[in-house]
């Protein structure tokens, strides 16, 4: 495993070459500021609410990697003093989907420092986000000697074919996409990393019914009190060193979670499939591009009768999807 | 006649000048004790702040790392300093930069000029207080620990296991009771001047040195000495948590702490800007005068320490994943599988869902797909019919659907014919209730037209499944409510085992059974299975059941004896 940590941070090191440095605000960076990271592409739409939000829940700085956008976003994030942008050309699927970059700028900036890596369609949520911002979780959190928060991927949806209710910039994704899958997750534990696998969801019920075990994985680790020897290792699904993944209880209790709500099914998701099916850039040959390409032929609707109308937090936290733990 | 603040502060050094500027506002001075951790320019700054205050000290600075003698000398000199400078203080207050006051000053002098003998100090012998963290208890007066528990946890752990081997232990000096409890007290002038000017302070110093965690010791122990009206309890309000953390308040907190009555609460969340505005601006007088009563907060954090360690039950999600025999409730709710009575009654499932007012599900593990209640193809939790789904993972299938139905009892029926794999899951779990007639698979294949050579190697692989699950039930680790009849038994008298089903699955409101299910016929079921027998194939399972059969009848419904107890 050791072998496999170093390896990857080489590699992070190897692909750093591809990026070039756009804009740089990191000299801003104070001591104790909550570092966001992410990865995006054309994300010109959701930037202005994605910045609005994490800016409320106390994201101190932001530091992008944007892959070859066509449209706005380098304008969008230029001259604003909380975000540094690296732009790279290179292949999406080549970096390991952007964790050796990721990777590469978290060993730079983000040591010693709260980090939160999410695309731009994930919001985070955690236990009393409504009135406690993220640096009083942090500070539970070091209080409490943990390393690492767990979020799983919850992905929300419309009522009704995707493209029905267009999104415009600025607005919360959440206003469309608000439904969501409360009961159907399955969950196993990987020995090889030791953390937990999680699969179901409206995309395994609708695109990968009769193959459940190639629907995409939920698990996610997205908040680290990043040290310069930490990795991901694909996406945010895996870290290591891997008692980082540790991040569930194993004796009856619950620990601590949050969640990520995946706003990516909204009118703008059509556009995207067919773009990255173009670009072959996504996990196994874009196959899950495909299937929703095929599932989406007919005007695709993930909305079931049993679907989950999102409220807030404590929604998600009686419906067991995340939890409280002992933070009160 | 007032009241001191000693205040031991180490970070946030912000909101602990607010705090002090509260205090002193009312007239009560303040000493400070700054951590000598913070660095000499955020001090000086603290101080030049604060300077300007006639009612502010500040005390001698020691280093103070959590469980070690230097929270002590910290608090030592700023009493000191206290009585020294300040004659007319009565009672001195102990408090951290995290502390916040609840209740306007004014109330809390007046209530220690009410009683002002009257020290407030927790104080219980080591070996009645529950919350100790770690194990040590006793051992933190006998034992030594030169190693930082923080730093050298493994030197530390090491330490303490060799001296209990050997039985390396300390002398605890004459007169001494260990006494232990919140570090946070409120002493009166004349006990806590005793125990600072007592001609054994000396030797009560060396010996508390090495005692660990003496902060919440030292004074407790010695006020036993001095005191003459001890009140064991804190005056600031301090939860710790499992591990022996404070839990802290954020701003949500707000409307609980003002129904807390206490005076101090500990620890605030720096960040909690609406906390401290709302209790720094000294026109709380909204609280009535009533005696401090935490219990609601409590509550809340008990909740919140069992949620983190027994969790809930029947639950398996992102942060909780219970090993085998640790999941303290296997699924979230009682519900109840039924073997062999969709094959025996004809439209079982509609008559008992009539019978128990249930959900009743057909065969939820059926090869083809989940047969859920009424055919829906997707229920609760958007849980679909789709076999390849379930079969992904069938153990977290039966717990996510009692999990999210939870509150309303499932049923569900079960046959060889379905996937196994959740045959253990059901068996050790005391919420299943698992009623089995063997061999009644036999019946959809006496009644099928196949090909007898294939219905033969059916029934071989049927009988040969279920009786590898027969002997899971029986094994001694299964839990559930398990009842198995064979079909022969069964079917002499089906009435009486229906009933105790159902009663147990109606538990209180006993329900009786207005309607009898009605049988499928069985004629000719004795030579089905003689020719199967004839076949090479030997059907046991089934019972004793005679070739030449009489057509079954169900019988009459006896109305139950009357009960009187």
């Amino acid at each position: 495993m050791r072998v496999r940590r170093r390896r990857r941070i080489l590699r992070s090191m190897r692909k750093s070459l591809e990026l070039t440095l756009f804009q740089d605000n990191t000299s801003a960076i104070r001591p104790d500021d909550i570092l966001l990271v992410s990865t995006m592409r054309n994300e010109s739409v959701r930037l202005p609410y994605f910045l609005e939000y994490y800016r409320n829940l106390g994201v101190g700085h932001f530091l992008f990697i944007d892959n070859d956008s066509t449209d706005a976003t380098l304008e969008l994030l230029g001259g604003q003093a909380d975000i540094s942008v690296w732009t790279t050309s290179g292949s999406y699927l080549k970096s390991s989907f952007g964790v050796d970059w990721v990777n590469r700028l978290c060993r730079k900036f983000a040591h010693g420092h709260w980090t939160l890596v999410v695309d731009p369609d994930e919001l985070f949520v955690y236990p009393f986000c409504d009135t406690r911002p993220i640096p009083a979780l942090t500070d539970w959190l070091d209080s409490s000697s943990i390393r690492s928060f767990s979020a799983m991927l919850i992905d929300v949806y419309p009522k009704g074919p995707l493209d029905a209710q267009p999104y415009v910039a600025g607005q919360d994704p959440l206003e469309i996409a608000c439904w969501f899958d409360s009961g159907n997750y399955t969950i196993r534990p990987n020995p090889t990393y030791g953390n937990l696998w999680i699969q179901g969801g409206p995309r395994s019920r609708m695109f990968f019914a009769e193959k459940p075990w190639e629907a995409p994985a939920l698990n996610k680790i997205p908040l680290v009190k990043w040290d310069r020897k930490f990795t991901y290792v694909s996406s945010t699904h895996m870290l290591l060193p891997r008692g980082l993944n540790h991040v569930y209880d194993e004796w009856g209790g619950e620990k601590a979670s949050g969640a990520l709500l995946h706003t990516k099914f909204l009118d703008t998701f059509r556009g995207k499939a067919r773009e990255e099916m173009e670009r072959g850039q996504h996990y196994a040959d874009s196959a899950e591009y495909r299937a929703y390409a095929r599932g989406s032929k007919e005007s695709p609707d993930l909305w079931c009768p049993s679907s989950e109308k999102y409220i807030n937090w404590r929604q998600l936290e009686i419906l067991g999807l995340m939890s409280k733990g002992n933070w009160a | 006649m007032s009241i001191g603040i000693v205040m031991l502060v180490h970070n946030s050094l912000e909101r602990a000048a607010q705090v002090a500027r509260h205090w002193t506002a009312s007239g009560c001075p303040v000493v400070l004790h700054v951590d000598k951790s913070v660095s000499r320019r955020d001090f000086r700054t603290l101080r030049d702040r604060l300077r300007p205050d006639p009612l502010i000290r500040f005390s001698k600075r020691h280093r103070c790392e959590w469980g070690t003698w230097g929270i002590v000398a910290a608090s030592q000199a700023a009493s000191e300093t206290m009585l020294a400078s300040f004659p007319d203080v009565s009672h001195v207050f102990l408090a951290s930069g995290s502390c916040l006051p609840l209740r306007p000053v004014a109330e809390l002098v007046d209530y220690l000029a009410a009683r002002p003998q009257t020290d407030f100090i927790e104080s219980a012998t080591t070996s009645d207080v529950p919350w100790i963290v770690g194990g040590l208890g006793e051992e933190r007066f006998t034992l030594r620990f030169p190693f930082s528990w923080k730093r050298q946890r493994r030197l530390f752990d090491k330490w303490v296991d060799m001296q209990r081997r050997f039985k390396l232990k300390r002398r605890i000096p004459r007169g001494l009771v260990p006494h232990m409890g919140s570090q946070w007290w409120c002493l009166s002038r004349e006990t806590l001047s005793r125990i600072l000017m007592s001609p054994e302070r000396a030797m009560h110093d060396r010996y508390f040195r090495r005692v660990w965690i003496p902060d919440e010791s030292y004074y407790q122990t010695l006020a036993r000495l001095y005191s003459r009206n001890i009140e064991s309890r804190s005056l600031t309000l301090s939860k710790f948590d499992y591990q022996g953390k404070p839990h802290v308040f954020y701003d949500d907190h707000l409307q609980l702490l003002r129904r807390s009555d206490c005076f101090v609460a500990r620890k605030i969340w720096p960040g909690a800007e609406r906390l401290y505005r709302a209790f720094l601006t000294d026109d709380a007088g909204a609280m009535k005068k009533a005696e401090p009563n935490p219990a609601k907060i409590d509550r809340i954090f008990a909740k919140a320490v069992e949620r983190r360690t027994r969790g809930r039950p029947g639950l398996y999600m992102q942060s909780r994943m219970p090993r085998s025999g640790h999941e303290n409730g296997i699924t979230a709710h009682p519900y109840s599988v039924f073997q062999g009575f969709s094959e025996l009654f004809v439209d079982f499932e509609d008559w008992l869902a009539n019978a128990s007012g249930t959900r009743v599900h057909g065969h939820l593990f059926a090869p083809k797909r989940v047969e859920f209640a009424g055919g829906e193809n997707v229920i609760d939790g958007a849980l679909t019919d789709n076999a390849a789904t379930r079969d992904h993972a069938p153990e977290r299938f039966l717990t996510n659907l009692i999990w999210n139905t939870r509150g309303e009892r499932q049923c569900f029926q079960f046959s060889p014919r379905d996937n196994q794999d959740v045959n253990w899951i059901m068996a050790r779990d005391p919420n299943a209730q698992i009623s089995v007639v063997t061999g009644a698979w036999a019946v959809p294949l006496f009644r099928s037209k196949k090909n007898f050579s294939t219905l033969r190697s059916e029934a071989a692989r049927l009988q040969r499944v279920e009786s590898e699950q027969l002997a899971i039930l029986r094994s001694n680790h299964a839990n559930a409510q398990i009842r198995i009849w064979s079909m022969a038994e069964f079917i002499e008298s089906p009435m009486e085992p229906l009933q105790t089903v159902l009663d147990e699955i109606a538990q209180k409101k006993s329900r009786w059974i207005g309607e009898a299910p009605r049988l499928e016929d069985l004629a000719g079921f004795g030579q089905f299975l003689q020719k199967l027998k004839n076949e090479g194939m030997h059907p046991y399972l089934m019972g004793d059941f005679p070739v030449e059969q009489e057509p079954q009848e169900m019988p009459a419904i006896k109305q139950r004896p009357y009960l009187v107890r």
